[in-house]
């Protein structure tokens, strides 16, 4: 079920894969790799990445970016399999993700 | 399990994630038979009642806070942590742990059972809300669940009648003990590698049991298409608000008007029967005053709280807070404190109430701390007092109302004095060391059970009357006292008030109250002042000893009028933006915060912007010849 990706550099975007908090409204995708960068946040990385992962934004798992804040475009809501997480795009940075559109 | 345990009581605990139904499947079981209390030394609310299976075992449940897993990331969350983990001394270990799942959304609520079955104790996964799953072709096979999870598996329905009769079946097989004993805890706080981990086992044991659904829940979506848009999802949400903060301060005034002048009437009465002396002074203005000023708010709350519950049930709470976390997050608040501030306009005391939608302690507390700065409906009777007694009824450009101007300034200086507090309170006092993330699930839209809000009403209500009301009456009895001891001296002229401890305190305060231009009466009638804003402005009434207390507000207003300078009169409106002349938030605060000191700072710095704020206001008022 899950996509075989290049694991090389989980961190950096490619041509392919995108992040999350840069993506727009309408974004069709597979999740690539959690990577929160230290010092992006005031929480540590390793308690961002778990509350990601308790949300259910694990690698593999298919996410639609259904709509966008009123303000600055943020924060947004997303379609991650059957449910809807809101999050700041602050923290969505963090989800690195391939398009299937 | 012998004989002998069937007449105990078995302990059950619920746990799942946030919006997994938990609270409606509570109060389906257990009805009006809860008790809603603070876990001792924090202010999580603990809530648990007792019911009774079929076969009639007495069953203890206990509604923990929502969480997705039990590391415990906020004070909530460790309660539930502790509570499963049977590490709180206060709680009885519990028997059984029910996990509740949203049928139609369980791939989260899968990780958490797998987590919980590390704790070792007895289990049992709920399917709430299995109606809805069936009616959108979710397809599950609990057979094949409960064997791949290796935990019984129950469907239920807490929103219909009927729902859980099959769950309290099965609980009643767990509590004549079928299960065998429990086993041991190998539980701890799970690593990232051990989430996903968890998170792929739970995905598969999906795709093996779950049937995906021919028809995704595209209700909810076009439903959202609407209620997140950027341009009309904020009208509607303004609209939303509107209508509250009518309900709260329109709706909830005729009845509050009834409550007052029956009391009113009861104390007159009351006063008519005994005979003069201090037992009537203590009956009528300490006791029936007293209960009065704490029944007078439950409209207020009432409405305000029926408007909470039902947009929490209804899934909106969360859309809401999306659509303000930029907007509030600015100032420093959280997205959730709109609603509660906002309710404040009204009261402060039902605002504050009202911050319990906000998890975070933090932004919790900041809520609190500016919630008496929005300038609350008993300020009015002052505002106008003064106003109509000081500007002139003069147009500006011939359409603009001095005197709505300066209502308006007022208004917006409390406005902005709260953002600016909240700002401060963020970046130099509360300040931990991060932002907490905001990260949340938007539920699937679901009419709300009117059960399960009657009973969230009634268990507010309840807690007011018996938590703060009590505080505020104490309050009240305390003021009456100052008030009215010691008792003026035979054949002495003037009003009572001049002889008492009140006023003692006020010629004592003068000193300190001149600088920013108050005399002695204002000094003596802003300490029964201290009861409700708007009893300060009876009290200056009785202080310049007019007849007819509150009916002779022109009159008053003629007296201030003849009395005091203008400077004096726009110290006194700025003061009341700000001062924490008002008992019953100081005691609410208390409550909320299960602290004395976040009642003594919202005090001390509320006192302080309004020493400060009214003195600039005096000086510049005299030094422009206002004096």
């Amino acid at each position: 079920m899950r996509k075989v990706v290049n694991m090389t550099d989980p961190a950096q975007p490619t041509a392919t894969c995108v992040r999350l908090g840069q993506a727009h409204r309408g974004f069709c995708g597979r999740i690539n790799a959690i990577h929160v960068h230290e010092n992006a946040h005031g929480l540590a990385a390793p308690e961002i990445e778990s509350r990601l992962l308790e949300l259910g934004f694990v690698e593999g798992a298919e996410i639609k970016v259904l709509h966008e804040g009123p303000i600055g475009r943020d924060p947004i809501a997303v379609r991650i399999n059957d449910t809807t997480i809101a999050l700041r795009r602050r923290e969505a940075m963090a989800i690195l993700v391939t398009s299937s559109n | 399990m012998s004989t002998q345990t069937d007449i105990s009581i078995r302990h059950f605990a619920l746990v799942g994630t946030p919006n997994s139904g938990k609270t409606a499947l509570f109060n389906a079981l257990t009805g009006s038979r809860q008790k809603v209390a603070n876990y001792p030394g924090v202010t999580v609310e603990r809530k648990a009642g007792i019911l009774q299976t079929p076969s009639g075992h007495n069953v203890h449940l206990i509604d923990l806070p929502g969480t997705y897993s039990l590391r415990g990331r906020s004070p909530d969350e460790e309660i539930t942590r502790d509570v499963v983990l049977g590490r709180l001394t206060s709680e009885t270990a519990p028997d059984l742990l029910l996990c509740i799942a949203d049928a139609t959304n369980l791939r989260v609520a899968l990780r958490l059972v797998i987590e919980l079955k590390r704790v070792g104790r007895r289990l049992m996964l709920v399917l709430n809300m299995i109606d809805i799953a069936r009616r959108r072709g979710i397809e599950i096979d609990l057979d094949r669940l409960s064997a791949e999870l290796a935990v019984p598996v129950v469907t239920s329905t807490a929103v219909r009648r009927g729902g859980t009769e099959e769950l309290l079946r099965r609980m009643d097989e767990m509590a004549a003990g079928g299960l065998g004993p429990s086993g041991e805890n190998t539980w701890e706080p799970p690593t990232a590698g051990e989430l996903r981990a968890a998170q792929r086992e739970a995905d598969r044991i999906i795709a093996i049991a779950v049937g995906r659904p021919a028809r995704p829940d595209t209700i909810s979506a076009r439903v959202d298409a609407v209620l997140l848009h950027p341009i009309a999802g904020l009208c509607i949400l303004l609209c939303i608000l509107f209508v509250m903060f009518q309900a709260v301060f329109a709706w909830a005034k005729p009845v509050m008007d009834l409550i007052s002048s029956g009391f009113d009437a009861l104390g007159l009465a009351v006063h008519d029967v005994l005979p003069t002396g201090l037992l009537q002074s203590f009956i009528q203005n300490g006791v029936i005053a007293g209960v009065g000023s704490v029944i007078v708010f439950l409209p207020q709350i009432l409405i305000l709280f029926l408007f909470i519950l039902l947009l929490e049930d209804l899934g909106y709470m969360g859309r809401a807070a999306f659509l303000m976390d930029r907007i509030m997050g600015g100032a420093g608040l959280h997205g959730r404190a709109f609603i509660p501030l906002l309710s404040s306009f009204a009261c402060a005391i039902p605002g504050i109430m009202a911050t319990r939608v906000i998890d975070n302690r933090r932004d919790r507390l900041t809520t609190i701390l500016v919630a008496p700065l929005m300038t609350c409906s008993a300020r009015i009777p002052v505002y106008t007092l003064i106003i109509s007694a000081f500007v002139p009824a003069t147009y500006l450009w011939g359409w603009v109302s001095l005197q709505g101007l300066v209502m308006f300034a007022l208004y917006a200086a409390g406005i902005a004095s709260a953002l600016g507090v909240s700002f401060i309170a963020k970046h130099v006092f509360l300040r931990e060391n991060y932002t907490p993330p905001f990260m949340l699930e938007l539920p699937a839209y679901k009419l709300p059970s009117m059960r399960s809000v009657a009973i969230g009403l009634y268990t507010r209500a309840k807690m007011f009357l018996v938590r703060a009301g009590t505080t505020i009456f104490s309050m009240m009895v305390l003021i009456w006292f100052v008030a009215s001891f010691p008792r003026p001296p035979e054949g002495a002229e003037g009003p009572a008030i001049n002889f008492s401890l009140a006023a003692m305190i006020g010629d004592a305060l003068q000193p300190v109250l001149a600088p920013v231009g108050f005399n002695w009466q204002i000094s003596v009638a802003l300490i029964p002042g201290m009861a409700a804003r708007e009893v300060a402005v009876a009290a200056l009434g009785t202080v310049y000893a007019i007849e007819g207390g509150k009916e002779a507000a022109e009159q008053i207003g003629q007296t201030l009028a003849g009395n005091w300078s203008l400077a004096t009169a726009l110290a006194m409106l700025v003061w009341y933006i700000f001062a924490p002349q008002c008992a019953s938030t100081l005691a609410v605060i208390r409550r909320e915060t299960g602290s004395w000191r976040w009642m003594a700072i919202t005090f001390g710095y509320m006192l302080a912007l309004a020493y400060l704020a009214a003195f600039a206001t005096y000086r510049v008022a005299v030094a422009l010849g206002g004096g």
